[in-house]
């Protein structure tokens, strides 16, 4: 049968073959598709808008005043810290987006469309660096608000800055992995308690490791988030009383980043594309 | 335009579909009968590329689903059994959306969702989410979704399945709209009397397997399902033996004796012969209604077990 002998019948879209247009025009549609949600539901922002601002405040003014830092102020110690934990837990968002899009059937329509299904998650990564930067704007702003500075060049804060961000969306892969593992949003969101939540705070982030009981103190020093962190301050020419630990990480804390960064990126996003397939494969 | 051969699929323990055999002519509409769990869904998702047959093959419109399933997809919509549309998004940018993704241009799939809108009276929710769409909104923009691209062949899984009795015969219509347009359409329903107005051929699926197929009125004949009620002014001692010759098996009285009830056969004419035969016997009668044959009449009569078996695992498999 053709459409030929049913005129009122359109024509199927054209034939296509491979084309990286059509790709980034599925990315983008996809990218799009998320920014819209944001819009929709600035609460699910809070963890990139409102969290960072009420953790930067308040670690800033509570645990400051008792956390004596060598070489420093508290203020200029925390705030790479903050950056990390705050970036860190919001990740969870990426759990709990892909989780709710399985969960609804969004991505069953979307499987039966000619498209790209790859683009359903490098569409969501690109709208979850998005959100990523805008929290890395807000935790600068915040610290430059109530006097944070840096010491080094502005290029070196950048940097610092981009060192956070590039670990954020890495670990955004596993959270893809564990969104696309997981039996719902719900139980997806719980991830962020029960992993994310241990792993921003057993690290130098908010305290020097160095009061840590030993095995602790080795978690923490080994913990990728210390090394963002220190990798961070070192970056921003901001007090880093982890250059006395002994640990390689805390003595190359940038290269270490970097390491983790990549490792994780190269291991969680081909699993999160398996995953992908698996679960939309009957 | 759709073919199925001997298409089988196991979920784990349940045997979903059983060796299927059926094909759909082009500008057709195939209705699919069966309970929940016979299998219905599982055949919809093989033959739209969401789920591989273990064995058997299925072509649509001209390419098989399994190695062709790229080019299938360029040919199809679908309108699945929960509407699969993003809630957070209006209806307009939801069409927009899949038109996008379906390699239409931007001004192109924006166009066609404002034509699409109107059509399905949508226009005045088109920039409201989805959200808040009732559930017989919800189900015609899945449908105007499906329909974005203009396929040939529509595939619709139960798209009357929970909604009022209003917005059921108003998802008729626009099926009924579509087929005039030339689409081929394969269609799933629990609902008898929903294949039976819309359908051109019907099979039934039960346990995984093609139990009838014919046209609706051929079904309906082999179901003999349909029963005589009648009920009359007061009770009268001949109402029994006038229709007894008229209906099959024993009629049945009421308690106070003023409800008749029997099995019948679908003989045209039959309320007419009914009502005469009544008014020879001198019975006065006030209502009478011949119900057709229900789904449960049809599956007991065609399998001897009631419809509602094995619901759970089909749905937790085809939701994997």
């Amino acid at each position: 049968m053709t459409t030929a002998v049913i005129p009122s019948v359109g024509t199927a879209p054209a034939k296509s073959h491979f084309r990286i247009g059509d790709r980034v025009a599925d990315v983008w549609s996809l990218t799009r598709r998320n920014l819209i949600h944001i819009s929709r539901e600035p609460m699910q922002l809070s963890d990139v808008t409102i969290q960072p601002v009420l953790f930067t405040l308040l670690f800033i003014f509570v645990f400051g005043s008792g956390i004596p830092i060598p070489g420093g102020t508290y203020k200029d110690f925390a705030l790479a810290g903050l950056l990390t934990l705050n970036l860190t837990t919001s990740v969870m968002g990426t759990a709990v987006g892909l989780s709710t899009d399985l969960h609804e059937g969004v991505i069953d329509r979307f499987r039966t469309l000619p498209m790209w299904r790859s683009a359903i998650l490098v569409g969501r990564s690109i709208a979850d660096v998005m959100s990523a930067a805008l929290c890395v704007t807000i935790v600068a702003l915040t610290g430059l608000a109530i006097g944070w500075r840096g010491s080094a060049s502005i290029p070196s804060i950048v940097g610092g800055f981009a060192l956070a961000l590039f670990f954020s969306y890495s670990l955004s892969w596993v959270a893809a992995c564990v969104g696309l593992n997981s039996k719902g949003p719900e139980s997806a969101a719980s991830f962020g308690f029960i992993v994310l939540f241990p792993l921003a705070f057993i690290s130098n982030a908010l305290v020097p490791t160095q009061h840590m009981p030993g095995w602790l103190q080795v978690i923490a020093d080994w913990n990728p988030v210390s090394a963002v962190t220190a990798g961070a301050r070192h970056l921003f020419g901001n007090p880093n009383p982890s250059a006395t630990a002994s640990a390689w990480p805390m003595q190359h804390p940038v290269e270490a980043a970097l390491i983790w960064s990549v490792v994780i990126l190269a291991v969680a996003a081909p699993l999160a594309s398996y995953f992908f397939k698996r679960r939309t494969t009957e | 335009m759709i073919e199925a051969e001997g298409l089988t699929k196991r979920y784990g323990e349940t045997q979903a579909l059983a060796g299927v055999d059926f094909a759909v002519p082009a500008g057709s509409i195939l209705g699919v009968l069966g309970p929940n769990g016979a299998g219905k869904t599982t055949a919809v998702r093989i033959l739209t590329t969401f789920a591989t047959p273990d064995s058997g093959r299925a072509t649509v419109a001209g390419h098989d689903v399994v190695t062709e399933a790229a080019e299938v997809r360029r040919h199809i919509g679908v309108a699945a059994q929960d509407a699969t549309l993003d809630e957070l998004l209006t209806g307009r940018q939801n069409l927009a959306l899949i038109g996008e993704l379906s390699r239409m241009s931007r001004s192109a799939s924006k166009a066609r969702a404002t034509e699409l809108l109107d059509r399905f009276e949508l226009t005045f929710a088109a920039d409201r989410i989805m959200k808040g769409y009732s559930g017989g909104m919800r189900r015609r923009l899945d449908l105007a979704a499906s329909m974005m691209t203009r396929p040939p062949v529509l595939f619709l899984d139960e798209p009357t399945t929970g909604l009022d009795p209003s917005s059921r015969l108003r998802m008729w219509d626009v099926i009924r709209e579509l087929v005039g347009d030339g689409v081929t359409l394969l269609l799933t329903t629990q609902y008898l009397d929903e294949a039976d107005t819309l359908a051109d051929k019907i099979i039934v699926i039960d346990h995984g397997t093609v139990i009838a197929q014919g046209t609706p009125r051929e079904l309906k004949k082999a179901s003999k399902g349909a029963r005589l009620e009648v009920t009359l002014s007061a009770p009268h001692p001949d109402a029994v033996t006038a229709l007894q010759q008229l209906v099959e098996g024993r009629v049945q009285v009421s308690e106070e004796g003023r409800v008749l009830d029997a099995a019948v056969d679908n003989s045209p004419g039959l309320a007419t012969a009914v009502v005469r035969a009544l008014d020879a016997a001198g019975v006065l009668v006030d209502n009478i209604e011949v119900r057709q044959p229900s789904l449960d009449d049809v599956f007991f009569s065609l399998t001897g077990h009631p419809a509602e078996v094995a619901e759970a695992p089909e749905l937790e498999g085809a939701s994997l």
